[in-house]
């Protein structure tokens, strides 16, 4: 969708036009869906913290004064739902990325080569993700892959911000290690 | 990696000390850590080739989870009804959860009145027997 067309359906949806909010729900659940899987790693709470998203989002659009894009305030109020879920679950569970999930990939043109050997390191980087506490799957889901700051990322977990740059240097480091054992052992030998 | 890197004696004690600050470094360009070799780390890890290593892995790390940002997970198509559904309530829910409300909110003000009732008739009658008590004590 066209920057133009979107700015105008946050107008018409912030003055309260149904269909123009429904519309920003098409355009974008996808998205806030993969966010909180990613977050949450089950299918089930993932639904559900994508419909609370959208329930605090038709409630706060009001405020939305498009200083960031849309996708990134939704990304937030994603993160901040899921915070409220993980927190409120109470336990940890580590479930595999299914195998049923269709990905779609919306990046540009890629070298199909080098998406094959791409491959393996993505699968196992999933991998890696779900087994990572949910704590530290948070921070390094929304700073690497969706490019948050670390302040709005403290912000939306209710955590400082240096809690959350520790956090996110345990998690990189916890992938490293389970991605590049091998390579960890080489370069100690070194 | 920096070209004019060089190698001296590190010992696996110091890289240990710098290991985590490696996390935090990976998002940061070589030369902007090999200008930076003045700090203890800085001058550690451009020297370091154990730490480059690890460094490199770092960074391969990040444009890979970069690189997912690309993805996206197909939901069911129930979840967009799910949540246009909760975003569009109907008119009858809603004026539903407003009776339901007015309905609690009146059976919790009923509650309240007939507890006070309860206890000032319980009062009254106590009252009275201690005063009929006292009528026939005298």
């Amino acid at each position: 969708m066209e920057a133009e067309k979107l700015d105008e359906l946050i107008e018409e949806a912030k003055g309260g036009d149904q269909r123009a909010f429904e519309a920003l729900v098409r355009h974008t659940y996808a998205d806030t869906y993969t966010l909180a899987y990613r977050l949450v790693g089950d299918e089930e709470d993932a639904r559900d913290v994508v419909q609370e998203t959208y329930l605090r989002a038709l409630k706060g659009l009001k405020k939305f004064r498009g200083d960031a894009q849309l996708s990134t305030w939704l990304h937030r109020i994603t993160a901040n739902c899921a915070s409220t879920y993980i927190g409120r679950r109470g336990k940890h569970r580590h479930e595999p990325w299914p195998d049923d999930v269709d990905i779609a990939d919306t990046a540009a043109e890629r070298d199909p080569g080098r998406q094959a050997d791409l491959g393996d390191l993505r699968n196992h980087l999933i991998e890696a993700l779900m087994q990572l506490p949910p704590k530290l799957r948070a921070v390094v889901v929304l700073r690497d892959i969706y490019d948050l700051p670390h302040e709005s990322i403290a912000e939306q977990l209710d955590i400082t911000e240096s809690a959350a740059k520790v956090r996110l240097h345990r998690a990189r480091r916890r992938l490293r290690e389970r991605l590049y054992p091998l390579g960890e052992e080489q370069a100690r030998a070194i | 990696m920096p070209s004019e890197t060089t190698t001296v004696n590190t010992t696996k004690g110091e890289c240990e000390i710098f290991a985590l600050q490696l996390a935090e470094l990976a998002d940061i360009p070589s030369d902007t850590i090999a200008a930076n070799a003045n700090s203890i780390a800085g001058r550690h890890i451009t020297s370091c080739l154990r730490c480059q290593a690890e460094l490199a892995q770092y960074r391969k790390l990040l444009r890979a989870l970069s690189s997912l940002r690309g993805e996206l997970m197909i939901p069911d198509e129930f979840l967009l009804e799910e949540v246009l559904a909760a975003v569009r309530p109907p008119a009858s829910v809603r004026r539903l959860h407003r009776i339901n409300y007015k309905n609690r909110k009146a059976a919790y003000i009923g509650g309240i009145a007939a507890a006070a009732t309860g206890v000032t008739a319980g009062a009254f009658v106590i009252a009275s027997r201690l005063a009929a008590k006292q009528r026939l004590a005298s």
